[in-house]
């Protein structure tokens, strides 16, 4: 819509400035927290502009971590969380896309009550049964453990009905011309399916990356060693000090950190992620 | 190159649905064969049997010499364009093209050759080779996916209606580049199509399809000339034959429309069938103006259709009101209303029994 009117365009950008700034308000304090030294947080009123420790706070957070924290660096487990996410992400539309694919190109007795038994799944995350699970994972000596952090989380309804309907929209010719061409069940699904349904997979992959990230009570509950925690639930810990006061500067920069891998894959990833979600061509 | 023979071919689909009810056809090395019929005839489903699409639930396919039943479409040496091209969105033309080679495993050389040849013999040029289908028009696509078809140097070409998603100029333009084709390379082919004209000008022979059965098979001609049913009579031909409820004399020397208007026949050929309650059908071009000659009829006219090239008459001979049409050829003015006299050659006449709707001889 092309119009010309100043005091509605002014009106509007006033709107989106004053939005930007509630969401941008506790990001901006999280920031300046995060460059000043643990004397200055503790002091009243709160600083609003960024002060000059900012790369003493970085050496401090990713070396040494903080007393509440154990001794070991948020480097360890900025890590683990990209190893929990990517393994969860990778995971989920690896499974999504081969299920999806069995459903959609394969006949098989009972195939709609197994996407049946599959759509069900969206009923139970991981909260819901989250004490037979954890037995499971202890049973199979999988508790601290990458394998622990990620496989229970790792099946997905969501993403296996998202490929279901995309390939429904990819029409039966291109199937019986690649049958022609002498493509077996897996060379069609190689050559063909994965890169037809290529912006799908990123736009899933960004959402799944940023769920797989932001896991909190799954890890806190299987992992048990330091070494393996995760950085989502670090920032909780560090929080646990006992007597001393919470050394605000460095659980800021903790959590600048824990937002930056999202963060970037969104930046990244923003146009694929938008195509997948919207483009109709096939 | 190879023969294709369908035998006793049935098709029943699982909901008990019965598409095909036993069709035998012979199609030689070479020939040019069109699967013609109305939506819901049969014609794809047949298509899709002999490509391996379908499975056949009685009779037999044969290619070559091999039976064909069981074996995978890739395994039965043939090649298929189909409606709304099917190519591969992701990949460049090249490599549209060169899939099908690339999964037999030829050397990458072989490869290249036999698009490249492809290419020239449709005049794709090295620069569309390296474009996406969706940057091509669709006379293009259309090219490229008979390309596929040509690299694979299969023994029979199978095309289904290939045509159709083309605007009608395109359509003329590509009809005629797929019979140079198939007469260049002489392969074996079987096309359906629901358009008449396009199955009159591509076809050596015709298999007209209807209700999963075979109404006629035969060359374009003798299909024109010789309908074997009423159904093949108002299929092959536009404008359509015209058709009225008729009764043979008692002397089988010609035939009566309700309303008194009398044909003759050819001599001696309907004696047996005398007195007899027919369907008559005379082609719209079968018709002539004339004023001289003891058998002219006087149809009243009621409309005129100016097409330039012809004329369209539609009028009723005498008190009958069957519309009948007229095709005359050139610009003639004619007022409603009007008499026109007419003739018809005797040979020119179908007869056929509006029971069974079939040619009486």
């Amino acid at each position: 819509m092309i119009e010309n009117r100043p005091i509605i365009t002014l009106i509007s950008h006033i709107t989106l400035i004053l939005g930007v700034m509630i969401i941008a308000f506790p990001i901006w304090v999280t920031f300046v927290a995060a460059t000043h030294d643990a004397v200055r947080m503790v002091q009243v009123p709160l600083p609003l502009w960024p002060g000059n420790h900012f790369f003493d706070n970085l050496k401090q957070a990713m070396v040494r971590g903080i007393a509440g924290g154990g001794d070991l660096g948020v480097g360890m487990m900025l890590l683990n969380s990209l190893a929990m996410a990517m393994m969860i992400a990778v995971g989920k539309i690896a499974i999504s896309l081969l299920s999806a694919f069995a459903i959609v190109y394969f006949k098989f007795p009972f195939r709609m009550g197994f996407f049946w038994l599959i759509f069900i799944t969206l009923m139970l995350p991981v909260e819901v049964r989250i004490i037979p699970t954890f037995e499971v994972v202890a049973n199979l000596n999988m508790l601290n453990t990458y394998w622990g952090l990620s496989i229970p989380l790792i099946a997905s309804a969501t993403a296996t009905f998202m490929f279901r309907q995309t390939f429904l929209t990819i029409p039966d010719e291109l199937l019986e011309a690649a049958r022609i061409d002498g493509a077996g069940p897996m060379r069609f699904f190689k050559d063909i399916l994965l890169p037809m349904s290529r912006t799908n997979i990123a736009a899933l992959f960004v959402i799944l990356f940023i769920y797989g990230w932001n896991q909190y009570l799954w890890p806190l509950l299987v992992t048990t060693e330091q070494d393996m925690y995760t950085v989502v639930m670090a920032i909780k810990q560090m929080l646990e000090t006992a007597e001393q006061a919470p050394e605000w500067n460095i659980i800021m920069m903790t959590t600048l950190l824990a937002m930056m891998p999202p963060v970037l894959v969104v930046i990244f990833m923003q146009k694929l992620f938008v195509k997948g979600l919207t483009e109709t061509e096939k | 190159m190879a023969q294709v023979r369908l035998e006793d071919i049935q098709k029943t689909y699982p909901n008990g649905f019965k598409a095909i009810h036993g069709v035998d056809v012979d199609i030689a090395d070479g020939e040019f064969i069109v699967l013609v019929g109305p939506s819901g005839c049969g014609k794809s489903t047949l298509l899709r049997m002999i490509a391996g699409l379908e499975s056949v639930t009685e009779g037999t396919i044969t290619i070559g010499e091999r039976r064909v039943n069981d074996l995978e479409p890739a395994d039965r040496d043939i090649a298929m364009v189909f409606q709304n091209y099917a190519l591969y969105p992701h990949m460049n033309v090249f490599d549209n093209m060169a899939y099908g080679l690339k999964i037999r495993g030829l050397p990458k050389s072989e490869i290249q050759d036999r698009v490249k040849k492809a290419a020239d013999i449709l005049e794709l040029t090295d620069d569309q080779l390296v474009r996406k289908p969706r940057q091509l028009s669709g006379g293009q696509r259309q090219r490229v996916a008979m390309g596929r078809a040509i690299v694979r140097e299969p023994s029979v070409f199978l095309f289904d209606e290939p045509l159709s998603n083309l605007d009608a100029k395109l359509r003329v333009q590509m009809r005629l580049e797929i019979k140079r084709l198939q007469e260049r390379l002489g392969i074996t082919s079987v096309y359906v199509t629901h358009d008449q004209v396009e199955a009159m000008t591509l076809g050596h022979r015709l298999v007209v399809l209807n209700g999963g059965v075979v109404e006629q098979l035969g060359t374009p001609i003798e299909l024109y000339e010789h309908p074997a049913s009423l159904f093949v009579a108002g299929f092959i031909g536009s404008p359509a034959m015209n058709f009225a409820k008729a009764k043979i004399t008692e002397d089988g020397g010609s035939v009566e429309l309700d309303g008194g208007a009398a044909f003759n026949l050819p001599e001696g050929m309907y004696t047996s069938h005398a007195n007899r309650n027919v369907t008559l059908g005379i082609r719209p071009e079968d018709l002539i103006l004339t004023d001289t000659g003891d058998d002219i009829k006087n149809l009243t006219t009621t409309l005129a259709e100016h097409l330039g090239a012809d004329t369209l008459v539609h009028g009723h001979f005498g008190t009958d009101q069957t519309d009948m049409t007229i095709r005359l050829s050139g610009t003639q003015y004619i007022k409603p209303g009007d008499p026109l006299p007419l003739r018809v050659s005797p040979e020119k006449i179908h007869l056929f029994d509006p029971q069974s709707e079939k040619r009486l001889v």
